[in-house]
């Protein structure tokens, strides 16, 4: 990379902004324009947020799993693949906390409760904090090999043991079925601008997440390439200090 | 190719033997987290004042007791590993991992297979379970399928956690969520051997069936991904 000032190029640029309108038309569309719900109220706006944040978080831990196979069985273990997989993953991790939080906010005012432990919410949980292990995983030191390896392979894992999960906490909540106030199962109505709200923002938000790991990958490059430098100019002042 | 196989298999057992042996020696187990698991459960009766609680709860109260001991005896397992660098040997060596793995797995399923068995019985008596000669078969299975999956997955992350500064204190965090499943069936599983809650024996078989699913898809996936994993 060039001497340039930020991780920014013109292709990024344009994204950016294309980005930007497009949360723009979302905010006013989803604030100001579209209708309230019938039996929702305003909290319905929320859901302009909400399901699209946890729609990119999917997105983005399948592009992680992708990114890490492509790693760990191409011939080239070009590191890209691994930036790309870590800044997906971070990404996601950030989106999947938004949605359950904007899923709680909705939850205290629907519902009347934070939390309930229906399947869907736990496997989200459950999806989050086996991600924030993914990260932990990244950050464990030693050389770029050694972390692109350990967090392909655990990114793999996650993708078998995350449906494993699922398919458990389904199965639990099925065989204790309460008498709950959340029915998170029940459809909503949608139609006219609240649908193409909803789309804007599964699109705008899709739009922002690949803006974001671009940015992030190039990051992470120039980290890596910082601490490549540090350690050239260490073996440098080390080999200095022998010849004197 | 039967070479090959019959090859691994005496790895295999060299391995487990070679865990047992020095777990043996050192009654690491016995003295040290057989108390740990103990005193887990008399804590639980502190926190859970009431007698009729603890009673419906005991089934969860005791996975949850073998969930937190495992983990210290998995890190006490690769802990024997990467002291001298023994992992890093047998690696250098030519030892095929998922013989290797396979190993480990059952040096560990034999010690937490002890533990639970101990943990069953402490719920019997201090959280006054009562079981028919049908409820301690299931109990039994149970404990044997269990154990097998959280064997095979303990390995399998207890080798990505191992050893080095820093990194077992990982270990909870990404083995936990993975070991959900069986936290969910086996306390199924074993409320319908205890009668939980009025659970009948019948019960417990779906919950079985999910804990052998976990078993073997972490068996296999282990024994291919444990290579990479340790290979540092």
């Amino acid at each position: 990379m060039t001497s340039r000032k930020s991780t920014g190029t013109s292709a990024t640029r344009w994204l950016g902004v294309v980005v930007l309108l497009m949360l723009t038309l979302l905010a006013l569309c989803g604030l100001v324009f579209s209708a309230e719900d019938v039996v929702q109220g305003s909290t319905v706006r929320l859901m302009y947020i909400h399901v699209p944040s946890i729609w990119v978080a999917y997105i983005a831990f399948v592009i992680t799993a992708l990114c890490s196979a492509t790693y760990l069985s191409s011939k080239s273990r070009s590191l890209v693949w691994d930036r790309v997989a870590g800044a997906s993953g971070e990404i996601g991790v950030i989106f999947v906390a938004l949605s359950l939080v904007t899923g709680s906010l909705w939850g205290r005012i629907t519902w009347g409760t934070y939390w309930v432990w229906d399947a869907r919410l736990t496997s989200t949980a459950f999806l989050f904090i086996t991600y924030i292990g993914y990260l932990a995983v990244r950050r464990l030191g030693g050389t770029h090999r050694q972390r692109a390896r350990r967090s392909g392979v655990l990114a793999l894992l996650a993708v078998i043991e995350i449906p494993l999960v699922h398919f458990s906490v389904k199965m639990w909540r099925s065989l204790h079925q309460d008498a709950s106030v959340a029915n998170t199962n029940a459809k909503v109505e949608l139609d006219g601008l609240m649908l193409f709200s909803l789309f804007l923002g599964v699109v705008s938000f899709t739009l922002l997440y690949a803006w974001l790991v671009l940015h992030r990958q190039r990051v992470l490059f120039l980290e890596d390439a910082v601490a490549d430098r540090g350690l050239d100019a260490a073996i440098l002042s080390r080999r200095d200090e022998a010849q004197v | 190719m039967s070479t090959n196989f019959r090859l691994r298999r005496q790895i295999t057992v060299a391995v487990a033997r070679k865990d047992l042996l020095i777990e043996w020696n050192s009654r690491i187990l016995v003295n040290q987290v057989a108390p740990f698991a103990a005193i887990v459960m008399v804590m639980f009766a502190f926190a859970l004042d009431n007698d009729g609680i603890l009673q419906q709860v005991a089934p969860g109260l005791v996975w949850l007791a073998t969930l937190f001991s495992m983990l210290v005896v998995i890190q006490r397992t690769f802990a024997v590993e990467s002291a001298d660098g023994a992992l890093d040997a047998l690696r250098v060596a030519g030892v095929d991992p998922g013989a290797l793995f396979v190993g480990k797995a059952l040096a560990l399923m034999v010690q937490l297979f002890a533990l639970e068995t101990l943990l069953v019985a402490t719920a019997v008596v201090l959280y006054g379970v009562e079981m028919s000669i049908a409820g301690l078969g299931m109990a039994f299975v149970t404990v044997i399928v269990a154990t097998i999956g959280l064997s095979f997955v303990g390995t399998l992350y207890g080798g990505l956690a191992a050893g080095a500064r820093g990194r077992e204190t990982l270990l909870p965090l990404l083995l936990l969520p993975v070991v959900a499943p069986v936290l969910i069936g086996a306390t199924r599983a074993t409320e319908a051997a205890f009668g939980s809650g009025g659970a009948s024996i019948s019960e417990g078989w779906p919950w079985i069936g999910l804990l052998a699913v976990f078993a073997v898809l972490f068996g296999v996936v282990g024994a291919v991904a444990f290579g990479p994993l340790i290979d540092e």
